[in-house]
C-alpha cells in the first residue's frame, strides 16, 4: 500500500508516493530520477550511494523510505548552485581524484559532511570520514589530496 | 523483493502493542543488517516496526552511572566525551564499526540484539558490568548482558519485549577498561577476535606511579610491566571478555579470578593469557583459524589489560597517541 511522505530534498519541499518496501536509494534513482547517487553493492559495504540526511553521511540503499518523512536530505545534485560547481566537485576534478567516477558522488557527499562538521580535519579525520567509500581506480590519495586542498582553502 | 507494512510507532508501548498484534514482525532499528537481510531475501517479514523515531529510546544520561538507550547510534557514543573517559572501552569499539554512514545509523541495541558471536560493543558492555533493561507488555525486567545472549543469534527476548536501556554502574576511581578488535582493515570488517577488559588497580608501594612513563615507551608489554614490579600495582577488580572465540561473547572468568587481588607481573600475566586463551572455543572461519585465534587470545589479554591499566597511569594520554595499542 503506498504512502504519501513530504521531506527537504536538495532545499525543496517535496510530496512524493512512496511504496514502504523501497529503499531511499530507489526513490531517488528510480522515480525521482536523481541518478547522481550510484546502487554499487546494495548492501551499505560501499558508499556509492551516500547522502546526506540531516547533515550526517548516510548509506541510502539501506535506509527504509519512510524514514525520510519530514528529514532535510541533500544529494550529489544539491551541491551545485547557480551553474557553479561546488568547491568539492572542482577540487575533484583539479587534483585528479576521479577516474572511472563511480565512487565520485558518495565520496563528495563523505567529504561534505565531514567538511560541514570540522572547518579543519586532519588526514586522520579525512580518512575516516571517507572509510565508508571504496573507489577502486585511485588508490585514495588524489582524493584525500582533493577533500585537503578544500579544507586549506577556506 | 516481497513487499512489507512499515510501522512508525512513538512510544515503547506502542511499538510492543504492534508487535503483539502483526504477524510475522521484525523489529527495524538502524536497519544496517535488518535492511541487508531483506535485501537478500534471507528474511521476509510481513510487517517492519521500526524503532527509529521513539525518543525515550535515543536518550543517554550520565547522571549516576551510565543509561544508554538501546536506539543510540555509534556515533552519538562516538562523540560522548564522558563515556571515553570513564567507559572507554565502548568508545574503543563504537569508533571503529563499519564506517562512518554505518556508525550514523546503527544502534547499539541492534548490535546487541542481533547476538552475533562478533558485536563489537558486547564485550565492552561485559566488561562494564551492563544490565538490559527489557520492557514487556506488562512487565518489565533487568538482565546481565552475561545472560543475555543464549547463543548466535538467539537472546533472552522474547516476541513482544523490548530491550530499552543498557545501565552500567560508575566505578572506582582508579579504573581504566579497553577493548581491543583483531582485524585485516581498519574499515568495514568484523573482528577475527575482540577483546575488552576493564581494570581497578592499587599502588601498594606509594601514592603515584613513578615509572609512569614506561606506557609511552615502545618497549613490549612484558618490558614494561618488569619495570613496574617494584611499584607494587595491585589489581583491585578485573574483568576480561572475549568475542568470537565461542557461540556468543564471552567472559573469562577463570582468568579474571586468577588476577584479581594480585600484584601485576609480566609472569602473572602470561599466565592469565594462557587462562583466558584455554576458557575459549574459538572455531576456523574465513576470517581465523581457531589456532590462530587461540595464540591471539594470549597476545590481546595482556594488550588490553596493559591498555586499561594505562589509562589509569595517565588518564590524559596526552603524551603518546593511543594509536600504538
Amino acid at each position: 500500500m503506498k504512502k504519501e511522505i513530504t521531506f527537504n530534498l536538495n532545499n525543496e519541499e517535496t510530496t512524493v508516493e512512496v511504496d514502504p518496501k523501497w529503499t531511499l536509494l530507489y526513490l531517488l534513482r528510480e522515480v525521482l530520477n536523481l541518478t547522481g547517487t550510484k546502487e554499487g553493492c546494495g548492501y551499505g559495504e560501499c558508499g556509492a550511494c551516500t547522502v546526506i540526511i540531516d547533515g550526517k553521511a548516510v548509506n541510502s540503499c539501506i535506509f527504509p523510505v519512510l524514514e525520510a518523512e519530514g528529514k532535510n536530505i541533500i544529494t550529489i545534485e544539491g551541491l551545485a548552485k547557480d551553474g557553479q560547481m561546488h568547491p568539492l566537485q572542482k577540487a575533484f576534478i583539479e587534483k585528479g581524484a576521479v577516474q572511472c567516477g563511480f565512487c565520485t558522488p558518495g565520496m563528495i557527499m563523505s567529504a561534505k559532511a565531514l567538511l560541514d562538521e570540522k572547518k579543519n580535519p586532519t588526514d586522520e579525520d579525512i580518512k575516516e570520514a571517507i572509510e565508508g567509500n571504496l573507489c577502486r581506480c585511485t588508490g585514495y590519495v588524489m582524493i584525500i589530496d582533493a577533500i585537503k586542498s578544500v579544507a586549506a582553502g577556506r | 523483493m516481497r513487499g512489507f507494512e512499515y510501522y512508525k510507532p512513538k512510544t515503547v508501548k506502542e511499538a510492543i502493542e504492534l508487535m503483539v498484534s502483526l504477524e510475522n514482525a521484525k523489529f527495524i532499528a538502524g536497519g544496517t543488517d535488518i535492511m541487508v537481510l531483506i535485501r537478500q531475501k534471507k528474511i521476509s517479514p510481513q510487517s517492519v516496526v521500526s524503532l527509529r523515531n521513539i525518543p525515550e529510546l535515543a536518550e543517554i544520561d550520565t547522571k549516576d552511572g551510565l543509561r544508554i538507550g538501546s536506539c543510540v547510534t555509534h556515533n552519538d557514543i562516538d562523540k560522548n566525551e564522558y563515556i571515553k573517559k570513564y567507559y572507554s572501552a565502548l568508545t574503543d569499539a563504537t569508533s571503529q564499526l563499519g564506517s562512518r554512514q554505518i556508525r550514523n545509523v546503527a544502534t547499539i541495541g541492534g548490535n546487541i540484539c542481533n547476538a552475533a558471536p562478533s558485536a563489537d560493543t558486547a564485550c565492552p558492555l561485559l566488561v562494564l558490568d551492563a544490565k538490559a533493561v527489557i520492557i514487556g507488555q506488562d512487565s518489565s525486567r533487568e538482565v546481565d548482558l552475561d545472560e543475555f545472549f543464549l547463543g548466535p543469534g538467539k537472546t533472552v527476548l522474547s516476541r513482544g519485549e523490548i530491550l530499552k536501556e543498557f545501565i552500567m554502574p560508575r566505578f572506582n576511581e582508579n579504573t581504566g577498561s579497553s577493548y581491543i578488535k583483531h582485524t585485516r582493515r581498519e574499515a568495514m570488517d568484523l573482528p577475527i577476535l575482540g577483546v575488552a577488559t576493564r581494570i581497578t588497580i592499587s599502588i601498594t608501594s606509594g601514592n603515584e606511579v613513578r615509572c609512569r612513563d614506561m606506557f609511552c615507551t615502545i618497549d613490549s608489554i612484558s618490558n614494561i610491566l618488569e619495570r613496574l614490579k617494584d611499584e607494587g600495582l595491585r589489581c583491585e577488580d578485573v574483568r576480561i571478555a572475549m568475542g568470537v572465540v565461542a557461540p556468543r561473547p564471552i567472559r573469562a572468568k577463570k582468568a579474571e579470578a586468577a588476577l584479581k587481588g594480585k600484584i601485576v607481573t609480566p609472569e602473572l600475566f602470561e599466565e592469565i593469557g594462557e587462562i583466558a586463551a584455554s576458557e575459549a572455543q574459538p572455531r576456523d572461519s574465513v576470517r581465523g583459524e581457531a589456532w590462530y585465534r587461540r595464540e591471539m587470545i594470549k597476545v590481546l589479554v595482556k594488550r588490553s589489560l596493559a591498555k586499561s591499566m594505562d589509562r589509569v597511569i595517565r588518564p590524559d594520554e596526552a603524551i603518546y597517541p593511543e594509536r600504538l595499542w
